[in-house]
């Protein structure tokens, strides 16, 4: 159990890594003819949308941002597709069914951030923006430093997010479809790049946008039909739950998870203010036509996830008894002992219960799909960090034509491909947790407060803006290396060097911090420039005036 | 030129009154949602077994459920209330200080 407590602890971020570990050490499957089918469908689907979305982009602004004409709808559709990995439908409901409340309180955290990005970011991010968040950071600071700097954590981000969701892919489809892993990874990976090379934006758009209605329609329907068997009452689920659950009444405290405070703060932290700066979640705002639809977006994306986090709750508790004491789903038959392919397909055993092969081939076939929209979204920010921001930017100095950056962009989707399934490959036994924990860490420590900054402070200086960003960066990767998870469970050292698994309560500080200090102590004058300019920048962060707009077509 | 554009957008008594509106109402949804969230953390992190408890006797609802379901509806109503008023009065505002702006340049 306390190893349990511990293993769950240390993946706290990464709902992804609980799915993948798990699965880690299962059987490969029986062909689930069922799933691929239906995986089969959705990829002639999506290609279709592809050759289309092909002929539509033109330029970098279609590729980079969809021509900026996505309407809020669309996009907070997108969003969420974007937001929501497999890992969400499986490890959050595998953590509700054996962990019960704790499950509860995870989403929560997932979801309280979005309110604080629509609140204070997504307006001034779609009136300074363009293509990328460095757009924002580095306009009025120094074009080359600042962007550097911002793609390489960008691409920092973009690459530990990429491992994570490769081998998480990679192990769930062995198991959902029982497919080779290195197969699955191929073929992930290819299936990324056609996406992204040939449709750009607009294909990534529209992957992530089918992918969403498939998730939430999909999980609806287990939902819905696990709740008629206890008379869509939650109160008398919750009573034959608790009865037969092992943790019993405690089903419905909070746990171990987050005893410690300090965990418990620098989590709510990290997740908060880390998907405020995941660069391909901030990307999708600069696809809308203005301010307005950005709210927009947040607006619908925001309900969506909390919408189906609490069917992934119901989900979870319905799991309890209908997965839970149905010998069929143990190994070996005997009940509360190991579930067949792990304890993250609770979803999926519900699934088959409750709707037969159908309905689990489908969530199969929804797991997939998720983990491509992701991977897409992931390969885009990471191509336009390499084309839009060093190579138009910083080594042409803008003097790069649209079709070059646009080549180059595409080249770097395929090498970004590549490098993800050669990653992918060689990470395959390794625990994955550690990644997404960096990514999220380095996204809040290093991307969120040079970000936020920019854009609410006067004062920030080129200075400024690289000694926090540099030092987040190091600091977020430092304390990940030198804690738990890496130090002593992956390099097998005796003792952590850092005490505690999440980075953002600490490294944050440190980025503000060496921000402030640094742009204080920036007396130049070009200093004093990059601060007279932020008046325009203000009023043009506020009226939207001057903002990059749609192109018309 | 646009620098002309923003110079005068700035000087504009309306301008002024839309950052201030607009500031005080965002940081005032956003201290609600930080304050809740994190008050909630707080109890999570010092006070457990309080949110285990049921909410009448006898019921088998928790308070952490009912809370928690409470902050899942509420903020994401805050969402709505600060888009609808974003997307309608401050908008209009703001196009009123642009359109105002570009007269001047005529």
């Amino acid at each position: 159990m306390r190893k349990l407590i511990t293993t769950l602890s240390l993946l706290s971020l990464s709902t992804l890594a609980i799915a993948a570990d798990a699965v880690a050490q299962t059987e490969k499957q029986a062909t689930n003819w069922h799933a691929i089918i239906m995986f089969c469908i959705f990829v002639a689907m999506t290609m279709g949308i592809t050759y289309w979305a092909a002929s539509r982009t033109k330029s970098t602004s279609d590729f980079y941002t969809a021509g900026g004409g996505i309407t809020g709808f669309q996009n907070g559709l997108a969003i969420a597709g974007d937001y929501m990995s497999a890992a969400t439908l499986l490890g959050l409901t595998a953590m509700v069914y054996t962990q019960g409340y704790d499950g509860y309180i995870y989403m929560l955290c997932f979801f309280a951030g979005w309110p604080i990005i629509l609140f204070l970011m997504a307006e001034r991010l779609r009136n300074l923006g363009k293509f990328t968040f460095s757009d924002i950071t580095a306009y009025r600071l120094d074009q080359g430093k600042v962007r550097t700097m911002a793609a390489i954590s960008s691409l920092t981000v973009v690459c530990f997010y990429l491992i994570a969701q490769m081998v998480g892919a990679g192990q769930l489809i062995k198991l959902l479809f029982g497919l080779e892993y290195n197969t699955a990874i191929f073929v992930v990976g290819l299936l990324m790049m056609v996406y992204v090379t040939f449709g750009g934006m607009v294909a990534t758009t529209w992957v992530q946008i089918i992918k969403a209605v498939m998730l939430l329609s999909g999980g609806t329907l287990v939902m819905f039909l696990a709740m008629s068997e206890f008379g869509f009452s939650f109160t008398n689920l919750l009573e034959k739950a608790t009865a037969v659950h092992k943790l019993g009444d405690k089903l419905m405290y909070p746990g171990a998870l987050l005893k410690d405070p300090v965990t418990a703060i620098s989590l709510g932290l990290g997740l908060m203010f880390g998907t405020a700066g995941l660069p391909h979640i901030l990307m999708r705002f600069f696809t809308v036509t203005d301010a307005k639809e950005a709210r927009k977006s947040v607006l619908y994306a925001s309900g969506f996830v909390a919408y189906f986090f609490n069917v992934i709750f119901l989900m979870g508790l319905c799991g309890i008894l209908i997965v839970g004491q149905n010998p069929e789903f143990f190994e070996g038959g005997t009940i509360g002992g190991k579930l067949i392919g792990g304890g993250n397909m609770v979803a999926m055993h519900l699934a088959k219960a409750v709707g037969g092969n159908m309905l689990l081939g489908f969530l199969a076939a929804v797991a997939f799909a998720t983990i491509l929209a992701v991977v897409s979204g992931l390969a885009l920010a990471g191509a336009s960090a390499i084309s839009h921001d060093i190579y138009a930017r910083v080594i042409m100095k803008g003097q790069a034509s649209e079709a070059t950056e646009i080549r180059v962009s595409k080249i770097a989707t395929i090498c970004l491909g590549f490098v993800a399934i050669v990653l992918g490959i060689l990470f395959e036994k390794m625990n994955i947790a550690f990644m997404v924990g960096l990514a999220f860490g380095v996204a809040a420590a290093a991307n969120f407060p040079v970000l936020i900054l920019s854009m609410y402070w006067k004062g920030l200086t080129t200075k400024g803006a690289l000694w926090g960003g540099y030092s987040g960066l190091i600091s977020a990767v430092c304390f990940v290396l030198f804690s738990k998870s890496v130090w002593v469970d992956v390099l097998g050292n005796k003792a952590a060097l850092f005490p505690y698994t999440q980075p953002a309560l600490f490294a944050m500080p440190i980025a503000f911090l060496m921000a402030y200090i640094m742009s204080k102590a920036d007396a130049s004058a070009r200093a004093k420039q990059e601060i007279e300019a932020y008046e325009d920048q203000y009023v043009r962060a506020q009226t939207g005036y001057g903002a990059a707009s749609a192109s018309n077509h | 030129m646009s620098s002309a554009m923003y110079e005068r957008m700035r000087a504009n008594p309306k301008f002024q009154e839309l950052v201030a509106r607009r500031g005080r109402f965002a940081w005032t949804l956003a201290a609600v949602v930080l304050v809740m969230f994190y008050g909630f953390v707080m109890v999570v992190a010092f006070n457990p077994l309080s949110l285990g408890q049921p909410l009448s006797e006898g019921s088998k609802l928790t308070v952490g459920v009912t809370v928690e379901l409470f902050m899942f509806i509420f903020f994401w109503v805050l969402t709505a209330v600060y888009v609808k008023r974003a997307n309608t009065e401050f908008d209009a505002l703001t196009q009123e200080i642009v359109k105002e702006a570009w007269k001047e340049n005529q």
